[in-house]
């Protein structure tokens, strides 16, 4: 194998040569606001870098990867750090779904999706939460009846990302109502843009609008696309959902480019405070290297936390401990970006400004929300790191089709 | 249902077989020979530790892992510091006293600058446990950085006239000798003064740590000769930023090990205590709380570990890493003993409850060597923003 630092020097020599480099005024990258046009450039960068072996590093070789350890894939993506990356691709479609379908699926499911997504061709998204629920993610009630041939897929799903210009989604669906809650689904593999499917985009509260909702009418899956085994989706989404919480809280391998939301570096916060007029401020500049230090200990608590789960000196649900740090400490970012920002976030000259700082504000809670709720971190990591008992479920062993649900009209 | 193991957790998980002997040596002689009714006892002595139990502690090897081989130390190079780093950690479980810190980092100071005679005569005796010494640093308040050294060694006939006071000092009273920071000419300058030097006055300080003690160290126009630099006069800035970070990222170690032990016997604790028929444990307003504190505790461990690690490789972020590790745990680690406090209930805030001892030394590493605060701004300076 390639020593870890010619392949470092190979991918800078490489990165210099084939990708665009951001101006340094670049806005961070920023998912919340990506449409058709970013999936398009997204496809072609993320071609460009299969093309030259950089893409899928982490992935087996037999599936369109490269079979290296996550070590390279955080040389090329610190490497990476100066140049416009494909990070459309990483979450959820390389670093959530491709994974899961590498754990569960079956070879001809690999062999078609994983090198189709590694090279750039197909962005996937997940049909996971539906408008009844998020937390219990357990009780969807999107169903698949099996007519004979196909299953048919009927209901409702949503937060699920850039599903309008997306490919495929994975889609966890109730195809037994008989058997207890988590005994009865099953995980397909959905075609997106095809008849039964309507996508609808939803605006956020900042304005963006990033997510989606979509509606299922008769649409007919294969049996061939059942992920895992039937009515046994819950082990799947299981998988799913420590991938999930990988990504988020940073320690996904198979991210490339810098993951999720760019916040490593405190540049915007710091350009924020000098167009304010306030870098000098002893109590701004605190504020500033206090977002400093909760970046530097999430980066630190990351490599500690991967490393612990593969020593097996940590349970592997410790994953959602990053994603809990990340959560609360994205909190705490917005409130000083507001501190400093002062009254330029509540009110902007409309050519000097786009009004980022108080929007984003509007849209805080977001970061414990998304990719789970951190209340539901806080189970997984009482329960399943520190061993404390389960919360009572009034759903244990009944059938599903006799579970209580939301109050009449209080359905979504 | 059995809480999980050391749910606290280590500083690191991959030591080497000689560090983990080291560190299996330590917790065991600390168990055997300075248990918390040990310490107790020892809240009511002045010293706050023996001369004796010092030296066998010595004879462990603890102030010779920053010291080279031919000055008698164990001639680790810059990796000592990962050992001394897990003897801080289980010195922070245990809530131990003696003056670890201190004196490595006379020693270290002495086996990289000091002169024949400081490294033949003062150094052996401070290895093998013979004397203490200590530091005098900070000139009282928020003054620990090198910027906030006012103290005036004067150049006279002699040699040098320091002139100042120097607190809080750990284990001053016990020091045989002093590595006193002071300006000459404007620039850094060492000394390594005889605490029995005419002079020189002790003033012992009350504080909250039970065996951890401090004072303040007068210097009344205290004339020393030449031989007593350390290093070269004004030439002492990077001796005292390296004394700095080895002192940040230990002092850290030593407060990561010791919320990690609060929050294992609180957590033993949530399992144990029954209220309405049903463990603490199974409160959801509680575990929420249980994961919080968790999930800081493994960054208080993550960020000590990191700064251990940066002064082990002579990384260039070692200034910085040090003091965001230091701006962490000086924020969190009082923080989440409170909580865990707050866990045990009214036993939490008693005399005869073991975690004010832990809560004592925590908050006493907050403010020693630097507060969180006084780091993010000299972190914002090394960032030059």
């Amino acid at each position: 194998m390639e020593t870890l630092e010619d392949f470092r020097q190979r991918s800078r020599a490489w990165l210099a040569g084939n990708m665009r480099r951001l101006p340094p005024d670049a806005e961070p990258w920023n998912a919340m606001r990506v449409d058709e046009g970013d999936a398009e450039r997204a496809k072609a960068l993320q071609r460009k870098l299969f093309q030259a072996g950089f893409a899928g590093l982490c992935f087996p070789k037999e599936y369109g990867g490269r079979g290296l350890p996550r070590v390279y894939q955080k040389a090329f993506t610190e490497e990476s750090r100066p140049y416009e990356m494909p990070l459309l691709f990483n979450t959820p479609t390389l670093t959530i779904i491709a994974p899961t379908i590498l754990d569960m699926g079956t070879e001809a499911q690999k062999r078609r999706h994983l090198p189709a997504m590694i090279r750039g061709d197909e962005l996937w998204v997940q049909f996971m939460s539906e408008p009844s629920g998020g937390s219990d993610l357990a009780g969807v009630i999107t169903s698949a009846r099996f007519d004979g041939d196909n299953y048919l897929l009927n209901g409702s799903k949503i937060w699920s990302s850039y599903a309008y210009f997306s490919d495929y989604a994975i889609c966890l669906a109730r195809t037994d109502w008989d058997a207890v809650k988590h005994q009865g689904l099953t995980m397909f593999i959905v075609k997106i843009h095809q008849p039964g499917v309507t996508v609808n985009r939803i605006r956020q509260s900042d304005g963006n609008v990033e997510f989606c909702q979509e509606f299922f009418d008769d649409v007919p899956l294969a049996p061939e696309d059942v992920i895992g085994k039937v009515n046994d989706g819950w082990t799947v989404g299981q998988r799913l959902l420590f991938h999930e919480r990988s990504a988020t809280g940073g320690s996904s391998p198979y991210a490339s480019g810098t993951a999720g939301r760019r916040i490593e570096t405190i540049d915007d916060l710091v350009n924020l405070a000098r167009a304010a007029g306030r870098l000098d401020d002893p109590r701004i500049r605190e504020l500033l290297a206090e977002v400093y230090v909760l970046q530097t200990v999430q980066g630190q608590a990351t490599d500690r936390i991967v490393a612990g789960i593969a020593a097996e000196a940590l349970p592997a649900t410790s994953g959602a401990m990053l994603r809990l740090f990340t959560g609360l400490n994205g909190l705490r970012r917005s409130d000083i970006a507001l501190e400093i920002a002062s009254s330029d976030a509540v009110a902007w000259d409309a050519g000097e400004s786009d009004g980022a700082t108080g929007k984003s504000y509007i849209f805080r809670q977001a970061w414990c929300l998304g990719g789970g709720s951190t209340e539901m971190q806080r189970n997984i990591i009482s329960e399943r790191v520190l061993g404390m008992p389960r919360e009572p479920a009034a759903d244990r062993g009944m059938p599903f089709k006799d579970v209580r649900r939301n109050a009449p009209g209080k359905e979504a | 249902m059995q809480p999980i193991r050391r749910a606290g957790g280590a500083l690191d998980f991959d030591l080497t077989e000689e560090q983990q002997l080291f560190a299996d040596t330590s917790r065991r002689f600390l168990a055997d020979e300075c248990d918390l009714s040990t310490i107790r006892k020892l809240a009511e002595t002045d010293a706050g530790f023996t001369a004796d139990w010092w030296r066998r502690a010595a004879g462990l090897g603890w102030i010779s892992l920053l010291v080279d081989e031919d000055a008698g130390g164990l001639g680790l190079g810059d990796e000592g510091i990962l050992y001394l780093g897990l003897v801080a950690e289980e010195m922070g479980r245990m809530v131990s006293p003696g003056p670890l810190l201190p004196c490595s980092l006379v020693a270290a100071t002495l086996s990289r600058s000091g002169s024949d005679e400081q490294r033949s005569e003062a150094l052996p005796a401070l290895v093998s446990g013979e004397a203490t010494a200590s530091w005098c640093f900070a000139e009282g308040g928020n003054s620990w950085s090198a910027d906030s050294v006012a103290m005036q060694a004067e150049r006279v006939p002699v040699g040098y006239r320091l002139h100042g006071d120097k607190w809080p000092v750990e284990a001053a009273a016990e020091a045989r000798h002093l590595l006193v920071t002071a300006r000459c000419d404007g620039q850094l300058t060492q000394f390594l003064v005889p605490a029995d030097t005419a002079g020189v006055a002790i003033e012992p300080l009350e504080g909250l740590d039970l065996v951890r003690r401090f004072a303040r160290v007068r210097f009344d126009g205290v004339e020393v000769d030449e031989s007593t630099v350390v290093g070269a006069p004004g030439g002492a800035a990077d001796d005292v930023e390296r004394q700095l970070q080895i002192g940040l990222a230990v002092s850290c170690a030593e407060s990561a090990g010791a919320v990690a032990r609060v929050f294992e016997f609180t957590l033993e604790w949530a399992f144990e205590r029954y209220s309405f028929g049903r463990p603490l444990a199974s409160y959801q307003a509680l575990k929420h709380r249980f994961a919080d504190m968790k999930t800081y505790l493994e960054g208080c461990h993550a960020t000590a570990s990191a700064a251990l690690h940066a002064i082990a490789a002579s990384s260039a972020d070692s200034a910085c890493l040090a003091r965001v590790a230091k701006a962490f745990i000086g924020d969190f680690a009082p923080e989440i003993v409170q909580e865990c406090v707050q866990m045990h209930g009214g036993i939490g805030v008693t005399w005869d409850h073991d975690i004010h001892l832990y809560l004592r030394r925590v908050t006493t590493n907050r403010a020693i060597l630097g507060a969180p605060r006084e780091h993010r701004l000299a972190i914002a300076d090394l960032l030059k923003l």
